[in-house]
């Protein structure tokens, strides 16, 4: 079940949407995607000129205000590129480790003479694509005033007389309304196609001669929906996550990293939250969420167990498990065969709950290892709170 | 008494002859549901678990009056699926499966009629206690009671169910109304049922961070439900996540946080617990206080 609202998708480069929205018959300003600094002068010498825009690729925005896009001649090139290229960028939108630069986009510069928002995304509340657009775009649309919006028809898509009418309330004139209006009816093609939960053009840059260019694109596809989307599955950039979600991920978990001490395994997504919740209130933190699915099997908790457990802060363990109809003496030896293959002797809360779950929790308790067993869920957050307060 | 479902409710199953919908739908008929059929295309005319198999959804219903279908159709068939079930005139589809593209549930949201119910997707289902279970729910947990139960999670669903039980309580009806961004009954429609439904006495709702289906439901309660509902929000403590986009912002706002839905709640005189494990005791509570 989704969590965060940002999960559940794979998300593309910057290079990449621009690749796929020029496809569509958007403008994108003429650029070269790089790997290496030899790859960047070339793609420099190639576009021409003697100016260029260096942007770091990575999957999160707020790279402008943190150093990430640098417009640089000649003389300042190689310096960007040492600066960017192989590093890792921390940006606002980041975490404290940054994301890791593998390309850079050159691009030749754009002379822009007014900027526009642009966006197609989800409203789950009406179940339905929006169209969002305002009349000022950049770095700070979120601080502006709410964007205007339309809602793209899930059967029949946006009609171009949609995209007319919203270009007018935006307050474009002359030529701009057509071509806003296509770029409006392409943004919303574009997601239905392409399976895209967002597509974002942020600045959509208004030239002096009235043409439209995407400056800055996001897209972002639905995990869901990655079987009939193959070309789009394949740009996923693993490097971008942080490694334990990825491995997680490889494996049928959902994990994600978090700053506590207690390790928790748990199935099913809403419990996962009601878990870590449970143990904030009895005082402790905790390290991770995971969920190793609803119905799950001994197999997926043995390897989860092993994943908690791989994190040298984790100081105990507390593991959740509602089996319900899942038996809980499998679930019991699958715990109990991780716990013996790993070498640090953590403390284990288990509190287990469904079918055979006594046979389960006696397994358990004769194991010799060092596990509280519980079927009580308060009392089970208490106990592991205390385990990791007494290894710390 | 209960909602939507009883011991007369006709259910048929699509993908019956697939591994979880056949191990799914013993479990239900050994709790005693009434599974009349199933549906795999192409095995029509065959029988599984003692039921008929047909081709369709149509003449599954023409030779077997069901009114209720399970859906355990993998992701890329069950959307279609979901479609089939209400053009045969089904009027509860249950629908089991996880991992349906969104795309695919706006198609289904725009052409649903609005005499099918639409129970999910990514859901454990719905149970009457010992007269239906329509899911993976594990039966023996849940006892004929008073407290209607309706949540977006599944194993969390669970240990509310058993709070229930424990307490001696016991449920009327338990729905799971899925986890999925676009999906089908909410918690409104949930309310609306069970304010509804006499031997209702209580309501326990379980509900999650994001969206903004607890804050309706909020604004609902206090115009129009007048029997004690105790709810309990996962996910206080889990972080803002990484940023999604701009576009994602601006339309979540404010809406969507635990401390948000727990505050709209509260305003509307729902008892909010904070704690996973206090949901059974404040629902005894409430029902006392009266």
């Amino acid at each position: 079940m989704p969590l965060f609202s940002e999960d559940g998708r794979v998300r593309l480069h910057e290079y990449q949407a621009k690749a796929l929205l020029a496809r569509r018959g958007l403008t994108v300003p003429p650029g070269l995607v790089a790997p290496t600094p030899a790859a960047v002068y070339a793609a420099a010498a190639a576009l021409g000129g003697d100016e260029w825009v260096l942007k770091a690729q990575i999957h999160a925005g707020a790279r402008g205000k943190a150093g990430g896009i640098r417009r640089v001649g000649r003389a300042a090139l190689g310096g960007a590129i040492g600066d960017l290229l192989g590093r890792r960028l921390v940006t606002a939108q980041t975490g404290p480790l940054g994301q890791p630069v593998h390309h850079l986009l050159v691009e030749r510069p754009v002379a822009a003479a007014g900027e526009l928002y642009i966006a197609c995304a989800l409203d789950r509340g009406s179940g339905r694509r929006l169209i969002l657009a305002s009349a000022t775009g950049g770095v700070d649309i979120e601080s502006g005033a709410p964007p205007l919006s339309v809602a793209v028809d899930p059967l029949a898509g946006l009609q171009a007389y949609e995209g007319r009418a919203l270009a007018r309330r935006l307050g474009l004139t002359g030529r701009l309304i057509e071509r806003f209006a296509k770029i409006a009816v392409t943004l919303a093609e574009t997601a239905t196609a392409s399976d895209a939960l967002l597509v974002e053009i942020n600045p959509l840059m208004v030239s002096a001669d009235d043409q439209l260019i995407v400056a800055d694109a996001k897209i972002e596809i639905d995990d869901n929906a990655l079987f009939r989307q193959a070309e789009l599955s394949a740009l996923r950039d693993p490097r971008q996550g942080d490694e334990k979600d990825e491995a997680a991920h490889a494996k049928g978990l959902q994990y994600i990293a978090l700053d506590g001490d207690i390790g928790c395994l748990v199935n099913g997504a809403g419990l996962a939250m009601a878990t870590m919740d449970l143990i904030a209130l009895a005082g402790g933190k905790p390290a991770n969420f995971l969920d190793v699915g609803g119905g799950t099997t001994a197999a997926k908790v043995a390897e989860a167990l092993e994943l908690v457990m791989d994190d040298a802060r984790v100081k105990a363990v507390f593991v959740n498990i509602f089996g319900g109809i899942v038996r809980c003496d499998l679930i019991a030896e699958g715990l109990l065969q991780a716990a013996a293959r790993l070498h640090r002797p953590l403390p284990i809360v288990v509190r287990l709950v469904g079918t055979r779950q006594d046979e389960g929790l006696a397994l358990l308790a004769q194991s010799g290892l060092p596990i509280d067993v519980t079927a009580d869920l308060a009392q089970a957050a208490g106990l592991a709170v205390r385990r990791a307060q007494e290894a710390a | 008494m209960s909602v939507l479902v009883n011991r007369h409710t006709r259910v048929l199953c699509q993908g019956f002859t697939g591994r979880q919908a056949t191990f799914h739908c013993e479990q239900a008929l050994l709790y005693g549901t009434n599974v009349v059929g199933g549906v795999t295309p192409g095995k029509g005319g065959s029988r599984h678990l003692d039921r008929p198999v047909f081709d369709t959804v149509g003449e599954a219903v023409a030779a077997t009056g069901a009114d209720a279908s399970v859906i355990y159709v993998p992701a890329p068939a069950a959307a279609d699926a979901i479609l089939e079930a209400a053009s045969a005139g089904i009027k509860l589809v249950v629908c089991i499966t996880e991992g349906i593209p969104v795309g695919d549930m706006m198609r289904v949201k725009a052409l649903l009629p609005p005499t099918t119910r639409l129970i999910g997707p990514n859901c454990p289902g719905i149970i009457t206690p010992d007269e239906c279970k329509i899911g993976i729910m594990p039966g023996v947990i849940h006892k004929p009671g008073s407290v209607g139960i309706v949540s977006r999670s599944g194993t969390l669903t669970y240990e509310a169910v058993q709070q229930t039980t424990v307490t001696g309580l016991g449920q009327t009806t338990c729905i799971g109304i899925g986890g999925d961004p676009i999906h089908g009954l909410t918690f409104v429609d949930c309310l609306r049922l069970f304010a509804g439904d006499p031997a209702t006495r209580a309501i326990l709702m379980v509900g999650e961070i994001g969206g903004g289906e607890e804050e309706e439901a909020a604004a609902f309660i206090a115009q129009e439900v007048d029997k004690p509902v105790v709810a309990y929000i996962a996910g206080v403590t889990a972080p803002p996540g990484r940023r999604m986009g701009h576009a994602g912002a601006v339309i979540a706002g404010a809406r969507g946080t635990a401390a948000a839905k727990k505050a709209a709640l509260a305003a509307a005189g729902v008892t909010v617990v904070d704690s996973p494990a206090d949901m059974g005791r404040a629902v005894v509570e409430r029902l006392e206080r009266r």
